[in-house]
Parts: C-alpha cells; structure tokens; sequence
C-alpha cells in the first residue's frame, strides 16, 4: 500500500487558537461594557442590561441570515426596506378587519416573498451583482410601502402584541430568549450541516462547487428567501417596540446589519466567518450604542463611531490575511 | 549588417517543474514569411511570449538586426519594431477603428497636448486601404467582423513601424474567402519588406504562404526547412515523432456491456450530429485541437451546459441530465480541466474537498459526520496516493500532480459508473502523469466507463481502447488504438474543411 502515512488528528497549535478573530471581538466586547460600566453606574445592573438588548436585538435577526448571504460573497442591501413594507402591510390588514394573528402571518409572508424575490432575480441575472439587484429591490419595496400607506402612521395593535418586543419570560425579556434560540440553530446550520457546508463552498469557490454538484442557484434562492423571512420577523419586534409602523421606518437597518456581520469577521469577498464572530458582534454594536445613549451622544456621532469600527476592524482583518499569507 | 532581421539562438526557459523550452534556436530574414508549427504545448506560445518580451529567457541570446538585444518588457519589443497579432483580437470593442490603432502611441499636438482625431483618423483611413478593408476608420471596433478586427491589428503593427510581425493563428477563426484576404495582405507586406512569423496549425496556411518553416516540439528545436523541400509526411513526423516511453501501463481490460450511447447530440456554435459509444471497462480517447468542442461535449454530458438536439442512453434508457447533480446522481463524473478553478476550493482542507460531492455519504439528516468524513477523505486519499501530511493539508498547498489526484479522490466519492477526464495530465510532471494513468487504468479493470479528453498525442494513444477525434465541433475519426496512429490522429483533426 502506499508508503506515505496521512494524518487524520488535528495538530493542537496555541498559535492558531490565540490567532483568531473572536478573541479580539472579545476584547472590543469587554472594553465597551467597562466602559458603559464608568459611563452610568446603573449600567452594570442585570435590569439594565437585559433592557438594553431589547433595544438592539431586533436588528440581530437580520445580521443571522444576512452572514450567509455575505459569507455567498453577496450582499442583501433591501432589508431596511422589507422591515418597512411587511410591517406596513400588516398594520394596513389588521385595521381593515383582519384578526391580528393573519396579519402577522402576512407579515411573514411579504418578507419570504421579498427575499424570494431578490433570490430569483439574482440567480436569473447573473450579469447584474447582488448589490445592484437589492439595490434596486430597496427603492421598489420602499415605494411599495409608501404606496400603501402614503406618509402617514398606522398603529393600534391589540394589547398582547406589544408582548413581543415588551415582553418577559421568567425575568428575561422574550426577544433575547428568542434570539438565543435562533442564534443557536443559525449557529448549527452553518457549521454543522451539509447546508452551511454548502453555502461556504459557493462562496469560496461557486464554480467548482457546481462542478462538484452543488445546486448553487437553488441554495442561493434559499438563503435570500430566509434572509426576506427573517427581516419580517425583525419587523414583527421593531413594530410591537414602536406600537406603530410607518412607510420610513427602519431605515438604515440594512447598514447596522451588515456591520454586524462584517466586524464579526465574515470576508466580504466570501467563503469565510464564523455565527460566534457575529454573534459577539451583534452585541457589541448594539451595547456602544446604548452606551453612546447613555452620554447622549447624538444619532449622527453614533454612525461616525460605528463607521469607523468597521473601518478599523476591515483593515485588521485584511492585515490578519496579509500575516497569513507571508507565514507561506 | 546581419543578414537577419531577427535572431534567436539557444533560448532556454523553465517555469517552476516545467521546461518550456529548451535551446531553441530562430532566425527570420527581411521580407520573409515564416511559418511556426508545432502541436499544442510545443512552445510556440512561450518563444512567441519571448519575442515580445512578455516572458523573458533563462539563457539564450535575441539579436535584432545583427545587434544583440534585451527585450525586458512588451514595450522594448514594441520599439524595436515587432508586434504580435493574437487569435482573439485583443481590442478595445467600445473605441473607434483610429482609438484601437493608435492606442499607445496617439498624435498629440506638442503646444495643447490636444490629441489630433482627424490627423488620426485620415492616417488610420490611409493604413486601411492600404490593406484593402471595406470598412471606415471611424467604426467602431465592435461592429466588426472577426476578420475586420484583424486587419485593424494588422494596421495597429504598421502604425506602430513594425518590421517583425508575429501572428498567431489568425486563420483560425476565418471562412476561406477571409483566410483568402489575409494571405493576400501578408503577401503584399513581406513583398515591402516586413517579417512575418505566422503560427498556425492549418497545413494549407504553411503551404500557401509560408517559405520556410521551423518546427518546434516538447520544448525543442526540431529543424527549419524551405516549405518547398519538406513532404507532408516528413513534417507531420517532425512535429509528433516523439517516443512513447514505459508511461503507460499495460492495456488488458475486458471490455463489458455498452453502458453509455449518444446519439445526435448537437449544441449550435459549439458541436453538431455527435454520436458515439461507451462500454464497461473502456477508456475512449477523446482528442482533436483546441477548440474543437471536445470540453463543451463532454459538458453538456455531465449537465454544466445544455444542448439543444439528440438524445443520451444510459445503460438503455434514456436520460435527461439538467444539471452536474442529476449526472452525478446517475453516475456519470467529470474531472474538469482546470483542477484551481473548477475542481477544488484551494482554501480548503483535502477532507472538505474530497467530501464536497459526497455530502449526503457524510451526513444523516443533513447533519454532517466529521468523523466520517474524515475516514472517507483518508481512505481515498490513500487509494489515490496524495502526498500530503494530513487530510486537513490545505489544497492551495500541494503540487499540481497531488492536486489531481484529490479531485480524482473526489470523482471516487460518488458511486459513479462513467468518468469524464479532461486534460487530466495537464501541467503535472512525469511522474504523476504515470501515477494517473495507472488510476485510470485500475478504475477500468474494476468496471469504470471512461472517457479521457486529451490533446497529447502520446497518452491519447498509449491509453485508449478506443479514439475519437474532434474537429469544428464533430467527429472526424474514429479508430481502436491498434489500428490508431500520430498521423491518422492529426490529419482527422486538421484535415481542411471540403
């Protein structure tokens, strides 16, 4: 038989296990807590910080699936505008009549459609990138919202709908315990199943992975599809937050939500990133801006730090790719 | 003064674990038309890459015009006067026939640095009618006809004063009447005193310009003859007569039931009325030149690419195949010819890579099983023969032979009954070539269908039951390997078209 022995054990390397982009998520996550800790001394304070994810966890909804689309080298820039069309669809049916439970399912439904519909275009046009294709799905959808409701507010949900954002369940808020679920099986399907497998393979290399028969336009379908599901769901929190929805809401969401999948380590260029890297993330975005809160920082200052957070963190990464690659 | 115009003597040039060529030697006379020849993988590509300065030799001295020369760059050879004029045309589409010429080296005013457009467009007018093209200097590039577009590189070189100009294939794309127009173009420049190096695999072209030519073959320089004092059959030796060493394992396969039948498969542009044959235990070669819809076939076979008429049989029956997944799943593989880009994901891990066509094997449920991933990826990696330290060796790490043999692994993941080679012994060395060959003859003993794309003479010969050779999308020849030779091969593959 063959002379040549390959290995099957992974090589422990301290090296490698220090050499990892969570660690230095890790650090940034501690630094703003202490930091936030100095800023208000009610900070540190279980209420208080489990108050402050209610804030900033509807957005994390968007961040899970938008890692896949990101780790497909795409990007899915029309979920600030899905936010806005399914929650306005869904206040326009319950206040004509409709129980609120099917119109929360419609909801649902108009963000499955829109990313259904961002999937198909992109697999059907393949000259058009991603980005141009969700470009155009973020004015059109914004439009469609607009259409429907002019420039006007909607609201008057029944009582147990404020639940979602409001609510606890046994000392923790339902949209932290929710999204601990979710991270969890988000988390598994990307790093445990022959789905996640697949989805690193597009993204690293779609060519082959078609060759090797990887249904690439199928999982792409999929992915968006998921992407336009989970939006919805962030706007089922963000409407019962707010008690009411207009045509301009969640504007800008699509940025926060790509932020928090980049600084959590997931290449813009595809095929690499890890669910822990934008989990961490998810939280650190979301505590430095209540900590910003906190000081009064205004909304503008917030989008100049966090702009420069990403900055930052691309730039590392990129040298963290660059270390990698001398070390040949 | 030399009585050369260009000289090249005991040129020599190694790219890592390849020698692309080896003391190759050229000279090329004012006003004269010299023909290139050589099969695919010659060298001619790399000498030509030599002249223009885009590779530049190991060893080897470049004399111009009895001057040794160092051409370090495209740009030293541009000014010494040579230019080169490539099978696809590689213009600028959206720019004008006069942008295209003048690209480089436009007329500008010395005062404004205006660039003069209608000095411009009545030279480039002047060069195209001295070269009898029907068209006006303003079109635009992309409105041409791949014949058009070739005479605009042709006044592109006469702009630019050159005396060597090196066209490669340039007939390859053109209908006789066009190939009619270009030989007389090049006739009436070699009659002002321009050189001309014309590459081209068409017989026809050498002998109706050429008045000498050079043959180079496996990197070497076989000889130079007057075209009028060369026969056919003695050329034809000089390009293939290469030994065929002990690379090829013995052939004694029992042949079993046909297992695979195409029949009038047709895809416009690419192939037409394709039909052939595959039994167990068979390897068929699949050879002709590049281009000749050898690759296409054989992916619309395994699905990447559709086609649009005839029918395939497998085992009997017939088949739709939309998509790799449906062949795979019938047990039809196919080893794409370049491994980096359409074989392997190179940031990977061997097991990742080997497993990436497997995964339901390795997964109940959708869940993935490292463990036995793992023991899959070992176990074909070992049945292969990869050298690597371990199965988490990343694929960007190995040689180009090993890289092979991890998409082989892959191929052997499925339970396939057909496997589609192409080139699979393309740029890796000997002695991987041979570790190949003894995979492909093991994997036909136990039953394996298989179909090897392939433009070396010596492999297509030394390894198949049975050949098919391609020319502009068809099938020209058929013969079994006993009754297969060189000759035969390459005259079906570049016999002129009636």
């Amino acid at each position: 038989m063959s002379s040549v022995n390959i290995q099957t054990e992974k090589k422990f390397s301290l090296q490698t296990f220090f050499f990892q982009w969570e660690w230095l998520l890790l650090l940034i996550f501690v630094m703003i807590n202490i930091i936030n800790a100095h800023l208000s001394p009610y900070y540190l304070n279980t209420f208080t910080l489990l108050d402050a994810t209610m804030g900033f966890l509807d957005k994390a909804f968007i961040a899970l699936p938008m890692a896949f689309v990101i780790i497909f080298g795409d990007i899915d820039i029309s979920v600030g505008s899905t936010v806005a069309l399914s929650s306005v669809v869904m206040a326009v049916l319950y206040n004509a009549g409709v129980p609120m439970y099917l119109a929360m399912l419609a909801c649902l439904s108009v963000g499955l459609i829109c990313g259904f519909i961002n999937g198909i275009l992109i697999v059907k046009f393949k000259e058009l990138s991603a980005i141009i294709v969700t470009l155009s799905t973020m004015i059109l959808y914004r439009g469609i919202a607009y259409i429907i409701l002019e420039n006007q507010a909607a609201g008057g949900f029944p009582q147990w709908f404020s639940f979602l954002g409001w609510g606890y369940i046994k000392g923790i808020p339902f949209i932290l315990a929710l999204f601990a679920v979710t991270a969890l099986v988000f988390a598994f399907l990307l790093h445990k199943t022959t789905f996640g497998r697949k989805v690193y393979a597009i993204g690293n290399n779609a060519v082959a992975s078609r060759f090797s028969g990887v249904k690439v336009d199928k999982m792409k379908v999929i992915v968006f599809t998921l992407t336009g599901f989970m939006t919805a769901v962030a706007s089922l929190f963000l409407t019962s937050k707010m008690g009411s929805t207009r045509p301009n809401i969640a504007s800008g969401y699509e940025l926060d939500a790509i932020a928090m999948v980049v600084l959590g380590g997931v290449s813009t260029s595809g095929g690499k990133g890890r669910m822990i890297g934008v989990i961490l993330s998810i939280f650190i975005v979301g505590l430095l801006r209540y900590g910003l809160g906190l000081i009064n920082v205004s909304s503008q200052i917030v989008l100049i730090i966090i702009g420069l957070l990403l900055i930052v963190s691309v730039m590392i990464s990129s040298l963290n790719i660059r270390m990698g690659k001398s070390k040949e | 003064m030399s009585k050369y115009i260009l000289e090249l003597k005991g040129i020599t040039k190694t790219f890592p674990g390849v020698k692309a060529l080896d003391n190759v030697c050229f000279q090329l006379k004012p006003g004269e038309i010299h023909a290139l020849m050589g099969e695919n993988g010659a060298g001619k590509s790399t000498f030509i890459k030599i002249i223009t300065g885009v590779h530049q030799p190991d060893e080897g001295e470049i004399y111009f015009k009895g001057e040794q020369v160092v051409i370090d760059n495209p740009n030293d050879s541009k000014k010494l006067g040579i230019a080169a004029i490539y099978q696809h045309a590689t213009s600028y589409p959206d720019l004008s026939v006069t942008e295209n010429i003048f690209i480089g080296h436009e007329y500008i005013c010395p005062q404004t640095k205006r660039l003069l457009w209608k000095k411009m467009n009545a030279k480039a007018q002047e060069y195209l009618d001295e070269l009898g093209a029907n068209f006006e200097s303003t079109t635009m590039m992309k409105a041409l006809s791949v014949a058009q577009q070739q005479i605009v590189e042709i006044a592109k070189a006469l702009s630019a004063n050159a005396e060597v100009i090196i066209m490669d294939e340039p007939t390859s794309s053109l209908t006789t009447s066009e190939s009619e127009d270009l030989y007389r173009i090049a006739e009436s420049l070699r009659d002002s005193g321009t050189s001309i190096i014309f590459i081209s695999h068409r017989f026809e072209d050498m002998y109706r310009l050429a008045d000498i030519v050079t043959v180079l073959r496996d990197s070497k320089y076989i000889g130079t003859w007057g075209v009028n004092e060369v026969s056919n059959e003695d050329l034809i030796k000089a390009m293939v007569g290469r030994e065929i060493t002990q690379l090829f394992p013995e052939k004694k396969r029992v042949l079993g039931k046909e297992i695979l039948k195409v029949h009038g498969l047709g895809k416009i542009g690419y192939f037409s009325d394709i039909s052939f044959t595959l039994r167990k235990g068979e390897i068929l070669g699949l050879t002709g030149l590049v281009g000749a819809g050898r690759t296409e076939l054989c992916q619309a076979i395994f699905g990447i690419h559709s086609y649009d008429k005839g029918h395939i049989y497998l085992e009997g029956s017939e088949v739709e195949i939309n998509h790799p997944s449906d062949a795979m799943q019938l047990g039809i593989g196919y080893l794409p010819e370049d491994r980096q880009a359409q074989g392997l994901i190179l940031e990977w891990g061997l097991e990742k890579n080997i497993s990436l066509s497997a995964l339901d094997k390795i997964s109940r449920n959708g869940w993935l099983n490292k463990k036995e991933e793992i023991k899959i990826a070992k176990r074909l990696a070992d049945k292969v023969n990869v050298k690597a330290r371990s199965v988490f060796d990343l694929a960007k790490q190995l040689s180009g032979g090993n890289q092979q043999k991890v998409v082989v692994a892959k191929l052997l993941t499925a339970d396939l009954k057909i496997i589609i080679l192409d080139e699979p012994t393309k740029g890796v060395d000997v002695g991987a070539k041979s570790a190949i060959f003894e995979i492909m003859t093991d994997l036909a003993v136990q039953g394996y269908a298989i179909i090897m794309i392939s433009s070396e003479m010596p492999e297509i010969l030394g390894m198949s039951d049975r050949i098919l050779v391609m020319r502009e999308g068809r099938i020209t020849a058929e013969m079994t390997g006993e009754e297969a030779s060189q000759e035969r091969i390459l005259e079906a593959a570049m016999k002129k078209t009636a």
